[in-house]
């Protein structure tokens, strides 16, 4: 009898006690929860400037989902998620996501701007677990190798030039890791392929 | 007195949580690649810790002996949130940066260590005091090691400081030598892991320096020039 009473003493207490410490992070949570939203927010728009500066700032709040039942030759983007794009109203020109799934560690995350003609505005890397002083020059901070891509389409190289040197491709590798330019190259590839086939609708597409 | 004493010399060097007790290592070696991710977890940890032990100390009265286990954690891993949350408001792309890092504070031994070895059987204030300390203790040895791995590795000091303490401090950033060629063992937790050693060994050097009598017998005194010779 003492041992039941004395179960349901010590968890009553702990349940109060669980009370008392959800309440701490429920209050915390409220107080910082604006600040979060706007950090993450900042955080994502500044990402997208980057690529595309000049667009029209509407472009942040108006992503538009990609999914497959409006979408063709989806699964060459690999996003392990449904993924969302953004485009400018005005200019078109737009800030697709593609993921290179044979990174050397992990997946690559990228967001690649395209103009209205198919060429590449600018590229960068979202996340990324290449190996530091190695495959991390894919970063811009690290280095300026994702820059080669600025301009470039699926004519220019010709689509089978879209490889780094080493496989006979027209873009530079990085001194010890091929593995990384390889997969990014790849991915950017695929990325332009996808909006070949899908060029109108991307444009044309209501927003959500 | 002299136990306030006794317990930041504890925190700071005696029973450094880092260097000593051996405890929270899996953060210390893959977060000490820079000095500010030293520091911003650091202070993440340092911070859960004071809260703990601040906690454990109040209700150390009221919770049996059976089920403090099981408060201690539900302690720790409120305060861990609450601080996560924190850093996301405050300083959201070094969160970006330190990413699981900061929930795996939960899992800091450190941390259940001085709930359950001293805030549990102390008063609030020493209580306080050694969280503070052991806190302080664990973010210096993240510093040095951030430095020492920084320096080694990238070759700059204090870069990317802007994600701690807002746009001015960009300048701080210091590089050391010039068109470094990174040295990846450094970068890498392998290089962490040796550097933590090196820095244990020369604790226990000064520690053996500290404790070697002064004042010696002349025919002692060989010994005594030999301790000394290892040092410099």
């Amino acid at each position: 009898m003492s041992m039941t009473k004395s179960i349901s003493t010590n968890a009553i207490g702990l349940a109060i006690f669980a009370v008392f410490t959800a309440g701490l992070i429920s209050i915390t949570q409220v107080v910082t929860k604006e600040r979060i939203l706007e950090n993450e927010k900042l955080y994502k728009s500044r990402l997208l400037f980057e690529i595309l500066p000049d667009a029209d700032p509407v472009l942040v709040d108006n992503p538009i989902s990609l999914t497959s039942a409006r979408f063709t030759g989806l699964d060459l983007l690999s996003l392990s998620n449904p993924g969302e794009y953004y485009r400018d109203p005005k200019t078109l020109d737009m800030i697709l996501p593609v993921v290179a799934p044979n990174g050397y560690t992990e997946a690559i995350k990228l967001l690649v701007g395209i103009d209205k003609k198919g060429s590449i505005i600018d590229v960068r890397i979202i996340s990324h677990r290449e190996t530091p002083g190695l495959g991390d020059k894919i970063e811009i901070k690290k280095s300026n190798w994702i820059v080669q891509f600025q301009g470039k389409s699926l004519s220019i190289p010709s689509i089978e030039h879209w490889k780094v040197k080493k496989d006979d491709g027209y873009f530079d590798q990085l001194t010890g890791a091929t593995v990384t330019p390889r997969a990014v190259v790849g991915a950017i590839a695929n990325l332009l392929k996808f909006y070949q086939l899908n060029r109108e609708l991307l444009i044309e597409v209501e927003l959500d | 007195m002299t136990a306030y004493k006794d317990i930041v010399k504890n925190g700071l060097w005696n029973n450094n949580p880092a260097l000593v007790q051996l405890l929270g290592l899996c953060p210390l070696l893959a977060v000490s690649g820079s000095v500010v991710n030293a520091l911003g977890l650091g202070f993440a940890t340092l911070i859960v810790l004071l809260g703990s032990n601040i906690a454990v100390s109040l209700i150390r009265n009221h919770v049996e002996d059976t089920v403090r286990l099981p408060a201690f954690v539900m302690i720790i891993a409120s305060f861990t949130t609450a601080a996560e949350l924190i850093m996301q408001a405050m300083v959201f792309e070094l969160y970006q940066i330190l990413g699981i890092f900061i929930p795996l504070i939960v899992t800091n031994c450190a941390i259940l260590g001085r709930a359950e070895g001293f805030a549990r059987k102390n008063q609030l204030i020493p209580s306080m005091l050694d969280g503070l300390m052991m806190g302080i203790g664990f973010t210096l040895v993240l510093v040095i090691l951030g430095a020492v791995r920084e320096i080694l590795g990238l070759g700059t000091l204090f870069s990317g400081m802007d994600l701690l303490f807002g746009p001015q401090a960009k300048s701080w950033e210091i590089i050391i030598i010039e068109d470094y060629q990174q040295f990846l063992f450094a970068v890498l937790p392998p290089g962490a892991f040796v550097a933590l050693g090196l820095i244990i060994a020369l604790k226990n050097v000064i520690d053996d320096y500290i404790s070697s009598p002064s004042t010696l017998p002349t025919d002692k005194l060989p010994q005594r020039v030999r301790v000394t010779g290892t040092i410099t």
